[in-house]
């Protein structure tokens, strides 16, 4: 019988929520590695069964594991991150120049052809691959080689490379981004990286329009429009048709246009989801009403999804990570709060149901279809 | 034998229960007692010492016989209860590694 896996990692621990296809009863497992903070785990496209996982810890630094069997058991692997030649220096909130330093992984991307092969992308920004599975890691360093590299700037959460985007047309191309120097594509498996930031604009940094320096957020794409781009900048909902090469807006009659995740729907590609946060200084739903907003036309016309949300007192947040759809139909779309609960629907998005409502805070949400 | 306490985190991540047992080659120091520790429990490397650095992380101390050994050199003698197996060396998380 097919079904869903929802993988989510929490401030201390991951939690694996599984259900049928009708996504009406679910089980919850867990806590796996508690205590530990989890910023992401993701299931390999090609084996459900394969799934990585990066908890890491204050006191002990991280960790990488990996399951072979749907995350009944973990095993640990291959936890050194090591950059490529002398790691020099990046810029920083004080002025001064301060060395490239391994700090974390935010996220890992399974292949889309290998079980194998993950990509981890780490805070100090940086890109890292495993082809055996998650025992060596080794850095592109041609992204943080950039020339503009040693001008990058870390976030309030960090100089963290959070987004991974493979593109399923064509395996030399992969999009990535970091907060806060902004988006970056290559062409070539990983050489060379182009920023793609033209046409974003960002206040809070001296030139608005500068080729790096902006904090992207998250970034999205529909596997069957690859060139078609989304994405939830600090502020600013943005849609590029060209790969990334030029961005317009799209925040439209949003109500804010700050926040973090961004989805698209799984079977419509013009069909996108945000979750609106009043400011970047009030991390919180505008109106104490946590509201899922819809894009059916790929931006500028969105409507509201409050069915089954709390539409009061509610001040959580949901991280960029924290958003997800399946790929059953009707399509399924999932996300999880600092306060710890995790919202599904079965109706892309037309009423919700919380799953959980009372884990640690919720970092990452990553669902795996399962036929 | 030399007695190591590590972290309830890091007994769950070798897979270990208890107190462990080590026995170091030569001189018994941090150094080669850590080494002998993570050439056992390989999945233990990177988190206690930095992988690079081979420097205590931050946030976890050294005691043992009623001391902190943290700040000791890597290469000091470890104190002779500990390596006569009378008193544990205790790898230990600080109050201050949790930030939320």
């Amino acid at each position: 019988m097919s079904g869903v896996r929802v993988l989510v990692g929490t401030r201390k621990g991951a939690f694996i929520l599984t259900s049928d296809s009708n996504r009406d009863q679910w089980e919850v497992t867990g806590p796996l590695f508690g205590g530990w903070e989890v910023y992401h785990l993701k299931g390999s496209p090609v084996d459900p069964n394969r799934i990585y996982a990066a908890p890491s810890s204050g006191w002990f630094g991280q960790t990488i594991h990996r399951s072979d069997d749907g995350g009944k058991t973990w095993e640990p692997v291959g936890n050194q991150f090591t950059y490529e030649g002398f790691p020099g220096t990046h810029g920083s909130h004080d002025g001064t120049q301060k060395p490239w330093q391994f700090k974390r992984v935010w996220h890992l991307e399974p292949s889309l052809t290998d079980p194998d092969t993950v990509y981890a992308g780490v805070e100090d920004a940086a890109l890292f691959r495993s082809v055996d599975a998650g025992q060596t890691w080794k850095e592109f360093e041609g992204l943080r080689g950039h020339p503009s590299g040693a001008s990058w700037q870390p976030g309030a959460g960090g100089m963290c490379l959070h987004t991974i985007l493979l593109d399923p047309s064509n395996p030399q191309r992969i999009f990535i981004a970091i907060s806060a120097a902004g988006a970056f594509r290559t062409d070539d498996g990983g050489k060379s990286w182009t920023p793609i930031n033209q046409g974003l604009r960002s206040e809070y940094i001296p030139d608005p329009t500068a080729e790096v320096g902006h904090c992207v957020h998250r970034i999205a794409m529909h596997p069957s429009t690859p060139d078609v781009l989304f994405m939830q900048k600090h502020w600013d909902v943005m849609r590029s048709d060209n790969a990334g090469g030029l961005w317009h807006e799209v925040s439209g009659n949003l109500p804010t246009d700050f926040g973090f995740p961004i989805e698209v729907h799984a079977h419509e590609p013009e069909t996108i989801y945000v979750v609106p946060i009043k400011s970047d200084g009030e991390h919180y739903p505008p109106e104490g009403k946590l509201r899922v907003y819809r894009s059916r036309t790929g931006g500028n016309v969105w409507e509201a999804l409050t069915e089954g949300l709390p539409q009061s007192d509610c001040y959580v947040n949901v991280l960029r990570n924290a958003m997800t759809v399946d790929s059953l139909d009707p399509c399924g779309i999932y996300f999880g709060t600092t306060g710890g609960q995790v919202y599904g629907s079965a109706n892309a998005g037309d009423s919700w149901k919380a799953i959980v409502r009372d884990l640690p805070a919720v970092m990452s949400v990553e669902v795996q279809t399962l036929l | 034998m030399i007695r190591v306490v590590i972290p309830a985190h890091l007994r769950i991540l070798a897979n270990v229960s208890g107190e462990l047992e080590l026995h170091v080659e030569g001189r018994a120091t941090q150094r080669t007692l850590l080494d002998a520790l993570e050439a056992r429990y390989p999945m233990l490397l990177g988190t206690i010492r930095d992988h690079h650095t081979r420097r205590r992380r931050p946030f976890l101390r050294f005691f043992a016989c009623e001391q902190d050994l943290s700040l000791e050199l890597p290469d000091d003698p470890l104190p002779e209860a500990v390596t006569r197996g009378d008193e544990p060396f205790l790898i230990v998380g600080g109050i201050a590694g949790g930030s939320l």
